[in-house]
């Protein structure tokens, strides 16, 4: 943090009024003059932690995909099926046994399991053939969308919240005062709350598994050069199934959260991967706090460019991505 | 990589063999003439629906693929966006011509328009290449995917320029020389020649100085920076090519459609441009038409084959999509690869008694 505030003095400022900007648009009392130009304070608030929430979401979705890149240099782009996949048997279940968390268990299971699959079969039949396995995944995520369709129908699903997390909590931030002085709190729909604070616990976990235990010290290792890694007698080819699983695991536990807080559909498998595609190249291939990072800003910039400029969002979100490109090809947190 | 590589090894003794003694290869090839022929007298043998739904749309899909074919083979960049190009391009042209959303188009004539356009998607293609070239490999599908996507959504978000995702209909198709150039048989002589055009075209790059040196630096990039050549500019340059291409393209294909809508630059379309060049083959410029035949004749005809042997005419996308594993599972370089090993094994048993080439 110090080398950074020395290294860019500039930027260092730059950031630091930023979060002192953002920080005072979140905690103070907009002044009438402020809500005449930009609307109102709830309206702001209310995209901002959509747009938190959504973060975590694609950070779900992104972590897995960065994950399986950086270890086995194999862009996934069957990634977004695997979200639907999980999704549609999130839904399944909570359907059948009404119990959210089961839901979240299985899709896990059952996602994880495809995973297992696809490396075991597949990948590691044309192991350092990075166009090849890419091929073979856009193929894959063919067929998965097309069974999937014929499986599921084309309809939109929406997994039921539980009961406990139906409604909005108050939380701690004055939208606005009342004439009598009285304050308004923001009220947010708990459900949204609680995943993205299970998003955040789930990224910390995966960043203490990765830098503090054995597995993780290994996976590092095939980060940066599996042969090496692999001389070195580990079995690199089971690392590479539980990596897979794992990713492809959190993928679909990501499904059953869109499908609980967004909706199942055809054609969100392609949402998704295009988020977590543009999440790792902003944020940096192979990085989790790099998927964090990048999550974290397309899903602001998604959510506030919709409420603020509503017919070019998705331009927005583009124009990140093409800054981030001409500035660090490489992504904002990676190493190379 | 790999696919690129693989797909080189096969071709190269081939392409050298003819190099020397000809320019233009297919001058000497029978198959070429007999194909070129057929193609010139194909309205005395297809009726309307053939002609356009068939033949006409193959060479307009492999236009798109052939641009993404030189992208790839040439240059082994594999770009996704190929086909948002060609939709730009037809955007373009429903937007600066005429068409029945009068609020929106300008409505130039044909030929103020076209040029507009192709010169748009032009500079589309380029500034997005020039983004795709600043990293390398495996993340150039990525990035281009990416765009592709981005501009699906755009499209349909955006009411003010693409009309969301209704689209812009009944656009104008061009009337000159007392022809209406969109009835079936001049329609099918412009797509024709403009087919014809572009796979020359290409055909002639990958012999040009700059074809070779692009080969160079899809072979060793660092070799090629060390010789002098710049590499990012190559590339950049290739992409320009490549959009002009799928440009024109996608020009033909709005005048075919005489509509256009997001759904025409969706990301599945994205993705079958690719579909069809590596199942047809992306070492030479004729495998993304083959390609282009083969995908058109399954589109149409999966729905009643499907039904006909007891499944369901809608999974014509599972057959797509286990067609193109099959093939890049066993085949590195499409239907092509498949022809030449099928006529090396037919030609092996042949050689042997000679023993001609049992030492080679």
């Amino acid at each position: 943090m110090t080398r950074f505030v020395e290294r860019h003095p500039a930027w260092a400022l730059i950031i630091i009024i930023a979060i002192a900007v953002a920080l005072w648009l979140i905690f103070a009392v907009w002044p009438p003059g402020l809500e005449e130009a930009i609307g109102r304070k709830r309206v702001f608030l209310n995209a901002l932690f959509n747009g938190i929430t959504l973060g975590g979401l694609y950070f779900l979705v992104a972590s897995g995909f960065t994950l399986i890149f950086g270890l086995m240099r194999n862009v996934n782009l069957a990634h977004g099926s695997l979200y639907l996949f999980g999704g549609y048997v999130g839904y399944a279940i909570s359907a059948s046994t009404g119990s959210w968390i089961l839901s979240f268990i299985i899709a896990f299971i059952l996602t994880a399991l495809v995973g297992v699959l696809l490396q075991v079969l597949v990948f590691r039949r044309m192991e350092g053939q990075d166009l090849r396995q890419t091929m073979v995944t856009i193929g894959l995520s063919i067929v998965f969308a097309d069974l999937m369709l014929w499986a599921c129908g084309g309809d939109f699903y929406q997994i039921q919240t539980p009961n406990w997390l139906i409604g909005p909590i108050e939380l701690p931030l004055i939208t606005a005062v009342k004439s009598s002085g009285e304050p308004v709190y923001l009220r947010y729909p708990a459900v949204r709350l609680v995943i993205f604070a299970a998003s955040v616990v789930i990224g910390v976990a995966m960043w203490l598994a990765l830098n503090r235990t054995r597995i993780g010290m290994i996976i590092r290792a095939g980060v940066d050069d599996r042969d090496i890694l692999a001389a070195t007698g580990v079995r690199i080819q089971l690392v590479f199934v539980l990596v897979f699983a794992f990713g492809a695991g959190l993928a679909g536990i990501a499904g059953v959260v869109g499908g609980t807080f967004q909706s199942l559909s055809p054609g969100e498998d392609i949402r998704f991967l295009l988020a977590s595609l543009v999440v790792v190249i902003v944020g940096g291939m192979g990085s989790i706090p790099g998927a964090a990072l990048g999550a974290l800003i397309i899903g602001l910039a998604e959510q506030l460019g919709s409420v603020y400029i509503p017919t070019y969002a998705i331009v927005v979100t583009f124009l990140i991505m093409v800054l981030v490109l001409a500035i660090r090809p490489q992504g904002l947190l990676a190493r190379r | 990589m790999s696919l690129a590589h693989d797909a080189r090894v096969a071709v190269r003794p081939a392409a050298e063999a003819q190099r020397p003694a000809q320019t233009w290869p297919e001058v000497n090839n029978p198959a070429a003439w007999i194909v070129a022929v057929i193609l010139l007298i194909m309205p005395l043998i297809a009726n309307g629906f053939f002609l356009i739904e068939i033949f006409a749309t193959t060479l307009i899909l492999g236009t798109i693929a052939l641009s993404l074919m030189l992208l790839a083979g040439y240059g082994g960049m594999v770009s996704l966006m190929q086909l948002t190009i060609a939709g730009f391009s037809a955007y373009m042209v429903a937007v600066f011509g005429i068409s029945g959303n009068a609020n929106i188009s300008l409505g130039w004539p044909w030929w103020l328009a076209v040029p507009m356009a192709l010169a748009l998607a032009t500079i589309f293609g380029t500034l997005g290449g020039a983004l795709a070239v600043r990293t390398e490999g495996i993340y150039t599908i990525m990035i281009t995917l990416a765009i592709g996507a981005a501009f699906y959504y755009f499209t349909n978000q955006n009411w003010a320029i693409f009309n969301g995702h209704t689209g812009i209909n009944t656009v104008g198709t061009p009337h000159f020389w007392g022809v209406d150039w969109r009835a079936d048989i001049p329609f099918y002589y412009i797509v024709l020649a403009v087919g014809a055009l572009c796979y020359f075209a290409v055909d002639y790059i990958s012999r040009a100085p700059f074809g070779l040196a692009l080969q160079g630096v899809r072979d060793n990039p660092r070799r090629m920076a060390a010789l002098g050549f710049n590499v990012n500019a190559h590339r950049i340059a290739a992409y320009a090519v490549a959009s002009f291409i799928a440009a024109l393209a996608g020009v033909l294909q709005v005048w075919n459609y005489r509509q256009i809508s997001p759904g025409s630059v969706s990301v599945n379309a994205c993705i079958d441009i690719l579909i069809i060049a590596i199942v047809g083959g992306i070492t030479r410029p004729i495998g993304p038409y083959i390609g282009a035949l083969i995908f058109v004749l399954l589109r149409t005809f999966a729905l009643d084959f499907l039904v006909k042997i007891g499944l369901d005419g809608n999974r014509f996308r599972l057959l797509i999509g286990l067609g193109f594993l099959a093939i890049v599972f066993w085949s590195s370089d499409g239907v092509i690869g498949l022809w030449q090993r099928w006529r090396q094994s037919q030609r092996r048993p042949a050689d042997r008694p000679g023993g001609g080439r049992s030492h080679g």
